[in-house]
């Protein structure tokens, strides 16, 4: 087993990266990414990471060079954050197409504007449709071991998928965790080489990227789909053998308290630990309430939230990110969505909160939980467009 | 020379590595220098190709006209995925992972690709100085769309976007020089091409192909389709081109700018310009004002060339 140490998150995934043997690293500056970045930068410049790191002139080139980089077989990461990714946003789409693995490390930042550099997930949920796999990671401890699981299941040949880290910007990458590192004997023993399906290569001449008339272009997105959805079981399958290496269990939907609980709170990244910490003083108080994680965002885990909400009356959703004119937060929306017609269905509520990096504590979630009481007093239910701003003043 | 030039083509290889089938017009003289360009740099190469016609014409899935590696990503980024591709590659041959066999990275897009929407994704790739060859395919508009005007578009022919009328006359700025844009990044290896003039083409593609470092190369396309030409007449345009300085062939190595196809006295402007549907409208001032700029132009690159 590897080390525990107390170590900047943002540092700690950088020599994940380094210790997954990464061949090439492709990325343009943008905070809250930068650490991540400068200290891979450092390693190559030490000589201690053997890679081409290519400081390209945006992030629009930045995935770019990760698609050749990929399509010839090299192991790839870059990392970026809201503005980054909006401007990437055409070639991380094309990426999934062309089932390129790239691995990405999204610090989360809010998308301009006005121009933020603190972080809520208003850039992730701009590439919702994107066909990446996407998962969110917590804590620093967290994000250090999906270093090793991304690259492992996007390059697996049987998914063959880009990997997107959601982590939150500043709240976790600039935080200084225990983080306990693996020794190389675990990153031989859960990493393979990567092995592509197909690559570039003038020994066996093969055409990627090929435009695709009405007559096929159906055909190629129902396969894009269910390739995504096909790497379900090689997720499940990733975070067993992560469990039975390093003893960390993870889930695509984790539960917290939940047991006798009649109203849980569904959050997702850094949010979940504080909100953690007002479930624990709601259950002093005698309130049933626990908790639902939404780990891996796509492919979307229909079942385990099924599975999780059953008995729950009053689900409150919590979104940090918002859909103008729409029906509030997408993360409600797609949990609506995903209970919908379910037997015993549970209200949901909806609060929107903790923008551009404005603290949401573990008081505001008590204030959130009593809110919701009241809004379903009487056996009121809540209307799908019935979102909650929370905490902005009027 | 010029009967040298019909016979001599049996010199070159057979193979072909941009195979017949493609969808490009009749006449397409930039189908003919992807062509050339295969041809000289054989099967030892990884193409990264931009969005536009040769993209089109040469990748309806499941069907495709290289025999060579090929991707295609997007439209302004042909520079970076190919960049990405020789970064990979060398970071896997030095870490033991693939043999060297000395495989040449070539980008390749339209005008617009290069001169428009991909130039940042292709300075960048220059200014990092990786060893790859970037091919500009140059038929003066977006072709591929239905002749918009591109950067590349020379003054006063008339698009769809720059359409002549009674108050405009067409395009009504100057073309954007690529070569120059190039030879700016002090990069080892730049230079002008025609289809019309084969064996220039390739024998500077097999120059581009021995740089230590990044190569451009900006070949006229005529595009009969976009320009209002017979298709038989491609050729023929090609050469006027060169014959009237209107595009000279030069290349520019090691700190020096050659001419490679001599033309001792330019012939009028005039003698491209009229021929073709995209000038029609042109009236003999217009005509005027662009044989000044041409050879004010000219001058400066034979200044430029006769320095030591």
């Amino acid at each position: 087993m590897g080390k525990r140490i107390g170590i900047e998150n943002s540092i700690a995934a950088a020599d994940a990266i380094k210790m997954a043997n990464v061949d090439v690293v492709a990325a343009y500056p943008i905070t809250p990414q930068t650490h991540i970045v400068e200290h891979l930068a450092e390693l190559v410049a030490d000589g201690e990471l053997d890679a081409e790191f290519i400081p390209v002139e945006s992030e629009h080139s930045a995935m770019s060079v990760c698609c050749g980089s990929v399509a010839v077989g090299a192991r790839t990461f870059t990392c970026t954050s809201a503005q980054g990714l909006a401007l990437m946003n055409e070639i991380v789409f094309i990426t999934a197409s062309m089932r390129l693995p790239v691995v990405m490390i999204l610090a989360n930042r809010s998308l301009s504007g006005p121009l933020s550099i603190w972080n809520d997930h208003t850039d992730v949920m701009s590439v919702r449709d994107c066909g990446w796999i996407q998962v969110f990671a917590d804590n620093g401890q967290e994000l250090f071991d999906h270093v090793f699981f991304a690259f492992r299941v996007g390059e697996d040949p049987n998914v063959s998928l880009p990997v997107m880290i959601n982590i939150d910007g500043f709240i976790v990458t600039h935080m200084i965790e225990a983080v306990e590192y693996w020794d190389e004997e675990q990153v031989k023993k859960y990493l393979p080489d990567f092995k592509p399906v197909n690559v570039l290569h003038p020994d066996q001449p093969i055409t990627m990227g090929a435009f695709g008339m009405p007559g096929i272009f159906s055909e190629a997105k129902k396969n894009q789909n269910e390739a995504l959805l096909a790497s379900k079981p090689h997720i499940m399958k990733a975070w067993e053998e992560m469990a039975r290496l390093v003893g960390r269990k993870y889930e695509p939907v984790e539960t917290y308290k939940l047991e006798g609980a009649d109203t849980a709170f569904l959050t997702m990244g850094s949010f979940s630990e504080t909100a953690s910490i007002a479930i624990d003083k709601l259950r002093e108080q005698g309130n049933p309430v626990g908790q639902i994680k939404l780990r891996l965002w796509r492919p979307f885990p229909f079942d385990e939230i099924r599975e999780a909400v059953k008995g729950i009356k009053n689900l409150i959703v919590i979104d940090r990110a918002i859909s103008y004119g729409g029906p509030g937060g997408p993360v409600a929306s797609e949990i609506r969505a995903a209970l919908y017609g379910e037997k015993g269905m549970p209200a949901i509520a909806n609060f929107l909160c903790g923008f551009a990096g404005r603290d949401v504590t573990p008081d505001d979630f008590m204030k959130m939980y009593a809110k919701t009481g009241e809004l379903l007093k009487g056996g009121r239910t809540i209307r799908e467009e019935d979102y909650i701003l929370y905490g902005v003043r009027e | 020379m010029e009967s040298l030039n019909v016979y001599a083509s049996r010199l070159v290889t057979k193979r072909e590595y941009f195979a017949p089938g493609h969808r490009a017009c009749q006449g397409c003289a930039e189908a003919l220098a992807v062509r050339l360009v295969a041809k000289a740099l054989g099967s030892n190469v990884i193409v990264g190709s931009a969005t536009g016609c040769m993209e089109i014409v040469s990748s309806p899935f499941p069907f495709t006209n290289w025999n060579v590696p090929w991707i295609h990503v997007a439209f302004e980024n042909a520079a970076a995925v190919i960049t990405g591709a020789e970064a990979g590659t060398k970071a896997l041959i030095r870490k033991g992972k693939l043999p060297d066999k000395g495989t040449i990275f070539l980008g390749m897009g339209g005008d617009g690709a290069t001169s428009d929407i991909g130039l940042q994704a292709l300075s960048g790739a220059f200014e990092r100085g990786h060893k790859f060859i970037y091919v500009c395919y140059d038929n003066e508009a977006y072709m591929n769309t239905g002749v918009q005007r591109s950067s590349a578009t020379p003054f006063g022919a008339s698009t769809t976007t720059s359409p002549s009328g009674k108050a405009k006359a067409g395009q009504v700025t100057w073309k954007k020089n690529m070569a120059e844009i190039a030879v700016a990044h002090n990069i080892p290896y730049v230079a002008t091409a025609c289809s019309s003039y084969p064996f220039d083409l390739m024998r500077k593609v097999e120059k581009a192909a021995q740089a230590n470092g990044p190569a451009y190369i900006h070949i006229l396309s005529v595009c009969p389709t976009g320009w209002g030409l017979p298709s038989e007449k491609a050729i023929w345009i090609g050469r006027l081109a060169v014959e009237t300085g209107v595009f000279p062939l030069y290349e520019f190595e090691k700190g020096r700018y050659k001419f490679t196809v001599d033309v001792p006295k330019l012939r009028p402007v005039e003698e491209y310009l009229k021929p073709q549907g995209r000038f029609r409208h042109l009236t003999p001032e217009l005509i005027g004002e662009i044989q000044a700029r041409v050879t004010k132009e000219y001058e400066k690159l034979q200044a430029k060339a006769s320095m030591l």
